[in-house]
């Protein structure tokens, strides 16, 4: 069998229309799009395009989308710039202990300039409940920042319902939603969801590395994180990458129609729960940490007495590739936070694969990967 | 008037009828590190090596002053045997260092006349170069006793030499000029520190490297290259012996009392080491060991672990502390590439409680379980050789 790519979460392939459309706009509309003459213009025609195709999406306004380089610097935008322009208001912000580092250090910096956070600790299956949250708003608190789906297991978040709760305690607080690992997986309706930030990026659907937006919700003002000649209205200096943004449209077309039209991914859903009963009925000995409320294609599962970078390397021997978690953690040596902080028990902490699919998986694939899960597990073991 | 640079090496001259040997290996390490850099030409002169580039000189010095032999080097300017000359190269020189240092600064000037026939003498040269200097600058005042600057110069046969900066290199011996060993390399902080320690005593060194896929990862070799090639950053060309160690790590584990995991493995260690020298005509093993600071440290392991070795080992770092270690890592540059959290073949099995005083016969009786020279029959197939030269 070919490779077989199941770190989805980390990054994915980019669909060849992706590949020819940065390609093209890189041989052909290479034009700076503030510039004057023609080849800026079309350059910004590019842009403008995914930031119109986007905002359907999402059923919002196109003034509402800016662009930036990815996930990370999206959540910084929107944390630090909301934080810093409306600290005047009250001093108080509230996150999740299982952010993505992107959210969870810009909080950790934000309280080193004197701002107080609340860290939500989650249930056992990673899922922050709409009580806990109204239990921690306070007459200080300014912004809350909780993710759509959890990177590493997977669990989805009661968004709505969190937004309803903050937003009947004040109108004033604003929400925002890393959706990084939402998009294209589940429908995303900010306006209607009383979302006031939401992130995204390109290339966990497909789409190329290094670009990202933000949605902002008309009428807010955040300070920008960089000074500069005030491209995407003054809140993203920095000549825009056009060949990515551009590239990001065809990974927003290929986004599943059921999607758009407002359930989740069902075709990978069926995939991932035919995984997990595989799983299940292969390896005696192996607890499944994703919750049943998750995004349709990350599985988290752990061993005991085997460590999960050793299993990493054992699959990829026979060219599977899977990962230990969040990719920004499997090469540090730390604790990891978020399987701590749903209290998995000590005996699996070492012993944690993700397993995160995209379309382009099949179900054959699935049986081999379970089949050689099972093969190194019995290996290892000695 | 020219641009080069001047090499001063120590204990190579206290060789006596070896010395051309020794120089000739210290300009062959020059010659392996410079050859990148483009064009260049060396001379010899008694006492001094000169290196002249086609082209600026500015590259060099970054890369000479780590190679074992080379007491300092200086940017210098060759003059011809013309007081003028020298006055006007001396000036421009003097005048080109008061843009990188603080002002107000003391200077001097320094003579070493070896040419007598030379028309001025030092203390002549000194002071009237001095002056010269002085007149035709601002922000120098004059020291002669502990100045910021001195302005060096070297009067020989052909040439006057011209140099302010003496930038230290590691000194020592020249690669090659004591024998040839083979050092154990690990991913960690000590090993590589020791391998520097053996070439700058001018022992030549190839190295050997014991992985184990899965359970360490590409990046955990990837580490072990990038370290093999920092070291043959001081002018040597380092083969490096990778080997596969998973099935021995394994039969040790299922076979092996637990509290002997690390002493069989590391006995195994030695053993492969050897053969590895013997094939290579290498004399003998070069360890990152030190007293005490794990287990496997103790006077009666590494006694133990020794045995199996038919060569003599060399620990250089055994009378050093961590921190000294940690010291010296980072002087080489091999600290942060060491630092990287990579697992290696050591951090595998590891036992909750290894025996710190083994018993050399149970040992030896423990290892029969997992016949140590079968293990050994085929060990050169899972050998792979990579090569690193700058």
């Amino acid at each position: 069998m070919d490779e077989i790519y199941l770190d989805n979460a980390a990054t994915t392939r980019p669909l060849s229309e992706v590949i020819n459309r940065v390609t093209e706009v890189m041989e052909n509309d290479f034009g700076n799009p503030s510039s004057l003459h023609h080849r800026g213009a079309a350059a910004e025609r590019h842009i403008q395009q995914t930031r119109k195709f986007l905002a359907t999406l999402l059923e919002v306004k196109p003034g509402e989308i800016y662009f930036t380089s990815g996930g990370t610097e999206s959540n910084n935008l929107a944390l630090k710039g909301t934080a810093l322009n409306y600290k005047n208001r009250g001093q108080h912000l509230i996150t999740t202990q299982i952010e993505h580092p992107s959210v969870y250090n810009a909080f950790k910096s934000l309280e080193e300039t004197g701002f107080k956070v609340t860290y939500l600790q989650p249930d056992s299956r990673g899922i922050i409940s709409p009580q806990q949250l109204q239990k921690a708003l306070k007459p200080e608190t300014i912004l809350v920042s909780i993710m759509y789906v959890n990177n590493e297991l997977g669990s989805l978040e009661p968004v709505s319902k969190l937004a309803q709760t903050i937003k009947n305690y004040s109108r004033d607080i604003f929400f925002h939603v890393d959706a990084v690992q939402a998009l294209g997986k589940i429908p995303l309706h900010p306006q209607q969801d009383n979302i006031d930030l939401l992130t995204v990026s390109a290339h966990k659907i497909n789409g190329p590395q290094g670009v990202g937006a933000l949605y902002m919700k008309n009428g807010m003002m955040i300070k920008p994180l960089l000074e500069g000649g005030g491209q995407e209205r003054d809140l993203r200096s920095g000549t825009e990458n056009t060949p990515g943004i551009a590239g990001f449209l065809p990974a927003l077309k290929n986004i599943p129609k059921q999607v758009n039209g407002g359930s989740t991914d069902e075709q990978l859903a069926s995939l991932k729960q035919f995984t997990i009963r595989q799983i299940q009925n292969t390896i005696s000995r192996v607890q499944i940490n994703t919750p049943q409320q998750s995004a349709p294609h990350i599985i988290n599962i752990s061993f005991p007495d085997i460590k999960g970078e050793v299993l990493v390397h054992a699959l990829e021997e026979d060219d599977i590739y899977v990962s230990t978690g969040s990719a920004c953690h499997s090469r540090q040596k730390i604790n990891n936070r978020i399987l701590k902080a749903i209290n998995l028990s000590e005996k699996y902490l070492e012993g944690t694969i993700r397993i995160s699919l995209s379309a382009l998986n099949t179900k054959q694939e699935m049986e081999h990967t379970v089949h050689k899960i099972k093969e190194k597990i019995d290996y290892l073991n000695i | 008037m020219y641009d080069l640079i001047l090499i001063r090496y120590g204990e190579i001259g206290l060789k006596g009828d070896n010395r051309p040997f020794f120089i000739n290996k210290l300009i062959s390490s020059i010659k392996t590190i410079c050859r990148p850099l483009g064009e260049f030409t060396v001379q010899k002169s008694r006492g001094r090596i000169f290196v002249i580039p086609e082209n600026s000189t500015a590259q060099y010095l970054s890369r000479l002053k780590k190679i074992p032999g080379i007491v300092s080097a200086s940017p210098a300017t060759a003059v011809e045997l013309d007081f003028p000359a020298v006055k006007k190269a001396a000036l421009k020189m003097v005048q080109k260092k008061l843009t990188e240092i603080e002002t107000p600064a003391s200077f001097r000037v320094q003579t070493n006349r070896a040419n007598k026939d030379f028309h001025l003498n030092s203390l002549e040269v000194n002071s009237r170069l001095g002056a010269h200097i002085l007149q035709n600058t601002e922000g120098l005042t004059v020291d002669l006793e502990n100045p910021e600057l001195t302005v060096e110069l070297d009067i020989r046969s052909k040439n006057i030499y011209l140099f302010i900066n003496r930038i230290p290199g590691p000194g020592g011996l020249p690669v090659g000029t004591s024998g040839r060993g083979l050092l154990l390399l690990s991913g960690g902080i000590d090993s590589p520190a020791a391998g520097w320690l053996a070439l700058k005593r001018g022992i030549s060194l190839e190295a050997v490297h014991f992985h184990t896929p899965p359970y360490t990862g590409q990046r955990a070799r990837q580490k072990v290259l990038d370290l093999t090639d920092k070291l043959s950053e001081s002018g040597v060309h380092i083969k490096l012996h990778l080997v596969h160690f998973t099935e021995i790590q394994r039969a040790i584990k299922k076979n092996c009392p637990e509290k002997y995991l690390i002493t069989i493995m590391r006995r195994m260690m030695f053993r492969i080491a050897s053969r590895i020298a013997e094939k290579n005509d290498l004399q003998v093993l070069v360890t990152g060991e030190c007293i005490g600071q794990v287990s496997s440290q103790t006077l009666e392991n590494i006694s133990v672990i020794r045995s199996t070795a038919n060569l003599p080992v060399l620990r250089p770092l055994i009378g050093y502390n961590k921190q000294e270690i940690i010291q010296l890592a980072k002087e080489i540059e091999t600290y942060n590439i060491s630092r990287r959290p990579h697992q290696d073949c050591c951090t595998v099995f590891v036992p909750k409680h290894p025996a710190t005083r083994p018993h050399h016969e149970e040992v030896v009786r423990a290892e029969k379980n997992i016949n140590p020279d079968q293990l050994m029959e085929n060990i050169d197939e899972k050998i792979e050789i990579i090569d690193f030269e700058q």
